[in-house]
């Protein structure tokens, strides 16, 4: 297992910048998640790490060699692709085998065995070895796909996007299976996805991409409680972040649109915020009860069973707030509710993180 | 607008049974949920609704007339589709309006419907655009103005938001459903995301294997699951659903502990489990807590911050136990091998027979 | 993205109810069907016919009006592969007398007044046609395989307009260019000779073969070769590791069109060749005899010359029905 460099990768394809001066490392076993909307570039940062792309600047670097001039093959990586990354010809046993029979390996037989089999019991699928890849289901044909990656005992696994063709409840299962897989064997993996939840529950630290730019780097917790950018904000969380245009008059906030207001936290140098500025809070704390401050209107409700999403509109602005179970509040219904001053962030109009020292 | 009725309506495709005899009833203005994994059946039924497949055997009913063999064009029904089907070589425009010019409706009606409809799902800038330049969002809100426009008596929805990305499903969800309560428009909708179901749902179908497992309210599928793959699917994550022995007024956990049963428990798996006392214990990730005084005894497996809180995975009762997993505080991190005690909420267990994978009922009147 | 990953679907059954099709609709059915039959009868007509004629005798391929019924023989096919001598009285009489012993031909040929002596002209024509369609075919489809996956897999500079200029040499009819073929391959050496038809057949054959091949390849996801790649094989490895196996109907499809075209091709074959490399039809034309035109030799050319092209076709339908839905030409 190695740890991965990148210093300042771009790459165009034509006019379009794909990637635009990404940098980031990887330590030895972490598991690093790489998050974006469709779009901004995670694909192609894999691919120009595994070498099925050569980046126009910058550099890859494996435990602190550059690698830019190695062929896919040399690099010892094991990509697992969206889909279509299973021969349909061929038996699970001979997909788990391909990788090893590389010309560059020179396996030999007996090991080959050995070595499908184990994997093969570590992802369950030890019953489906003869059978032909295209009799398999959607979860199965995925965990030989992760199989071939995990055969190969690479420097780095590279996956793409590998649970999102998947139903929620075969991706939350395979979830926490992979994530276990990881920690055991202690791999380096380099995990690209665009669900903030597969980022949140399994990463060690999560690279947040917009097209083509790394706006964040962090652990969950860093990335959730103290997101850099509005863009970070809105991508990470379920339901999303409540962002509220506000101004300020002296040691107070008010949300425009509404009769929302909220006294500044005391150390806010409020003197340096900007005459207009945006606010957010998350759902959770957006808190509904009989006695809270502000007034508000039940627009809709979306119950969820542990939780139910309550969309209120408070004068002309838009709130969610999250009440426990499903709740017996109907559309229409008057509410009541209270914002944390505490949990506030606080963003200026270009979207960047204002912080207060 | 429509009452859907389906009588023993099912499919075969040769030998493979892909929708088994189901009875249903949509109501009218019902927003209704096929829900299920891959393969259970759901698109079929669908289907065969629209019309675009035949029916092996049963009646389908639209407002009381038998549509069983009506082609699609005469069933008064719009079809969402998962891939948009968005007609490339036309402007926007002309997509929405293709429909209304089949059925011959006068130009001057055609402008007036397609610019409503263009105003309510705010697209009005994308008119004279063709569909490859627009956004996903944008051309699903496209092909929802195209479903829109011609009024139909029901809409149905075959996965609208599976092809987009996490962020956008969460946002048109709620625009979706508030389409419907302004439209008062029976809908059809499947999916394989339980989130969604629950979230959108006046009723929700959960089907598996070709087979209706439980027609209810997102409360009624979420509290009171008829069956261990209900109790399951529905979740995320699912039911914890954890085989123990019943003993009089008690339940035991194998090497975790003995939890006392509420009132009405007692008398109903006495009833329902005769001689045998292998039980399927049910309990949902918030419906337990750590606690010092808790009766069962778990040791810690992995834990994971989900954003405003936790999930913490527990092994009950030593290393091979079942795995549970317990919704708890953000700050709530334990690290793996710690023991913890954790308590029920006694009003929110359930129990399901291992013989039949039916849920229990509870004794009324406890 | 969600197709690969789910079940097929079956295909859109139109629902119609059978009891209620009236019997307007049902009379206009039935009278579609009886035209569609009449249609087919009529344009495999000439087919049958000269089915029919090449197992006539030569009276009988000639008799006006036409003979429908007949005494079925083999001497066109006789008369097609062999050549003979003509019988003198003293000769045939000989002959006749150890008719047993003589294979069944030269029975027939004796019959007639004529001596079998040898294989005819026609025999080492259609071994031309053979080697010159064989050879032309592999090379334009080999050729092709690997010009098709050159512009599906890389970003070859100009790719568009390349593509364009080998489409542009399907784009005039064969027969408009003879002539400046015919100074330029006399001049070359390359008159009547095998490579100059193969090289013809191939570079006509490459255009469409790098086309439908192309299609193909861009069916196969690239994925397929990139795991190879990423996984330790070369290029050249994972094109035969991969790519080949999932292409085969790709080029069925086109090996079978391609030999089409070269084992029908007449025009080029009458003008470039005189002898040594002249192909089978224009040869199956200009059949000579005794005292005219052997039209049952003729019809027996032609009928033999059908049969391998639709023996092939028919064992590769599977593939070429693939070929003409699935490999969709497009950008």
């Amino acid at each position: 297992m190695s740890n991965v460099e990148l210093r300042s990768i771009t790459k165009r394809f034509g006019v379009v910048t794909a990637l635009d001066g990404v940098s980031f490392s990887i330590q030895h076993g972490e598991f690093f998640v790489l998050l974006g909307p469709t779009g901004a570039g995670k694909t192609t940062t894999l691919r120009v790490i595994a070498g099925l792309e050569r980046q126009d600047e910058g550099s890859v670097l494996f435990d602190g060699q550059p690698v830019d001039h190695l062929a896919p093959a040399d690099r010892d990586v094991a990509f697992v692709f969206q889909q279509y990354s299973l021969y349909p010809s061929m038996t699970v046993y001979e997909n788990l085998a391909f990788p090893l029979r590389s010309p560059l390996r020179r396996v030999p037989e007996p090991v080959i065995r050995k070595r499908v089999q184990e994997t093969a019991e570590k992802l369950h699928i030890a019953h489906l070895l003869q059978r032909r890849t295209a009799n398999l289901s959607g979860g199965e044909m995925q965990r030989v796909a992760i199989g071939r990656a995990l055969v190969r005992e690479p420097r780095i696994f590279l996956m793409d996007e590998p649970l999102s063709n998947l139903d929620a409840k075969l991706r939350e299962a395979l979830r926490v299976e992979l994530q276990h897989l990881q920690k055991t064997q202690q791999s380096t993996t380099l995990f690209v996805t665009h669900d903030q939840i597969e980022a949140l529950t399994m990463a060690d630290r999560i690279a947040v991409l917009d097209r083509g730019r790394i706006i964040q780097i962090g652990t969950p917790e860093e990335i959730y409680d103290r997101p850099a950018t509005t863009f970070v904000a809105q991508l990470v969380g379920t339901p999303r972040i409540n962002l509220m245009n506000a101004t300020r008059e002296d040691a107070t906030l008010y949300i425009v649109g509404s009769t929302i207001h909220l006294p500044l936290p005391p150390e806010a140098a409020w003197s340096s915020l900007p005459p207009s500025f945006l606010v957010g809070v998350r759902p959770e704390d957006v808190r509904v009860h009989c006695e809270g401050q502000f007034e508000g209107e039940v627009v809709l409700t979306e119950p969820l069973g542990v939780e139910t999403i309550l969309h209120i509109r408070s004068g002309e602005q838009k709130l969610l707030s999250i009440v426990p179970g499903i709740s017996g509040l109907c559309i229409g219904e008057g509410v009541r509710f209270d914002i944390s001053k505490e949990r506030l962030h606080f963003f200026r109009d270009d979207g960047t993180r204002i912080v207060f020292s | 607008m429509a009452t859907i009725e389906l009588r023993q309506v099912e499919k075969k495709f040769g030998d493979l049974h892909a929708v088994k005899p189901m009875d249903l009833t949509i109501y009218d203005g019902e927003f209704v949920v096929l829900l299920g994994p891959s393969g259970c059946g759901k698109t079929t039924t669908l289907r065969m609704i629209a019309g675009l497949e035949t029916v092996t055997g049963g009646q389908i009913l639209l407002n009381g007339r038998d549509v069983t063999w009506e082609h699609p064009s005469r069933r008064d029904i719009a079809f969402v589709f998962q891939l948009f089907a968005l007609y490339p070589h036309m402007s926007v425009w002309q997509n929405i309006a293709f429909p209304l010019q089949a059925q011959g409706v006068p130009r001057q009606a055609v402008r007036e419907r397609v610019a409503e409809v263009a105003r309510i799902l705010e697209i009005e800038h994308l008119l004279r655009q063709r569909p490859r330049g627009l956004s996903m969002g944008d051309q699903q809100r496209v092909a929802l103005a195209r479903a829109l426009v011609r009024r139909p008596a029901a809409f149905l929805m075959d996965e609208p938001l599976g092809a987009l990305d996490a962020e956008l499903r969460e946002r048109m969800r709620g625009e979706i459903k508030r389409l419907h309560i302004e439209q008062h428009a029976t809908t059809i909708y499947v999916t394989h995301d339980q989130v969604e179901a629950m979230a959108m749902g006046d009723r929700v179908v959960v089907m598996s294997d070709a087979v209706v497992q439980q027609v209810g309210t997102p409360a009624e599928v979420y509290y009171d699951p008829a069956n261990l793959f209900v109790a399951r699917f529905i979740g995320s994550p699912g039911m914890n659903l954890v085989p123990c022995r019943y003993l009089g007024g008690a339940i035991e956990v194998s090497g975790s502990g003995r939890v006392p049963l509420p009132q009405g428990w007692d008398t109903a798996l006495q009833r329902a489990l005769g001689a045998s006392c292998d039980v399927i214990l049910g309990f949902r990730p918030e419906a337990a807590h750590v606690t010092s005084e808790g009766p069962l005894d778990a040791t810690v497996y992995a834990s994971e911050m989900e954003g405003g809180y936790a999930m913490i995975h527990l092994t009950l009762g030593g290393e091979g136990g079942p795995i549970v997993h317990i919704r708890a505080g953000r700050d709530s991190r334990y690290p793996i091998g710690t023991s913890l005690r954790i308590a029920l909420d006694p009003g929110m267990i359930r129990f399901f027979d291992p013989r039949t994978e039916r849920a229990i009922p509870r004794e009324v009147g406890r | 993205m969600e197709t690969t990953l789910r079940r097929q679907r079956a295909p859109i059954v139109q629902a119609i109810r059978v009891d209620k099709i009236s019997g307007a609709t049902r009379l206009v059915q039935a009278i579609r069907i009886v035209l569609a039959v009449v249609y087919a009868v009529l344009s495999l007509i000439p087919v049958l016919w000269i089915g029919m004629t090449a197992f006539k005798s030569r009276p009988d391929a000639t008799a006006v009006p036409p003979k429908v019924i007949f005494k079925p023989t083999l001497e066109g096919f006789v008369s097609l592969l062999t050549d003979r001598a003509i019988l003198n009285e003293a000769r045939r009489q000989e002959l006749l007398a150890r008719a047993d012993e003589l294979p069944w031909y030269q029975r027939l040929m004796v019959q007639q007044g004529m001596e079998v002596t040898g294989p005819s002209q026609y025999v080492g024509r259609l071994r031309n046609s053979v080697i010159i369609a064989g050879v032309s075919t592999v090379a334009a489809v080999v050729l092709g395989l690997l010009a098709a996956y050159a512009f599906s897999r890389f970003p070859v500079p100009g790719k568009g307009d390349l593509l364009f200029f080998i489409l542009s040499t399907r784009m005039l009819p064969p027969v408009v260019v003879t002539i400046p073929i015919f100074l330029m391959y006399r001049r070359l050496g390359l008159h009547d000779t095998h490579i100059g038809l193969i090289l013809l057949y191939t570079v006509f054959n490459l255009s469409f073969s790098v086309w439908l091949m192309k299609g193909f390849l861009d069916e196969i996801p690239r994925e397929y070769e990139e795991a190879a790649l990423v996984d330790g094989y070369t290029r050249l490895q994972a094109f035969f590791k991969v790519v080949l196996p999932n292409s085969l109907s790709g080029l069925a499809a086109t090996t079978v069109f391609c030999l089409i075209f070269a084992w029908n091709e007449y025009a080029f074959a009458l003008m470039l060749t005189t002898d040594r490399a002249r192909t089978a039809p224009p040869s199956i034309t200009t059949m000579l005899g005794r005292g005219g035109i052997e039209w049952a030799s003729i019809a027996a050319g032609s009928l033999g010359f059908l049969i391998p092209v639709v023996l092939v076709t028919f064992a590769l339908r599977k593939y070429l029905l693939r070929g003409v839905t699935f490999g969709a030409i497009r950008q």
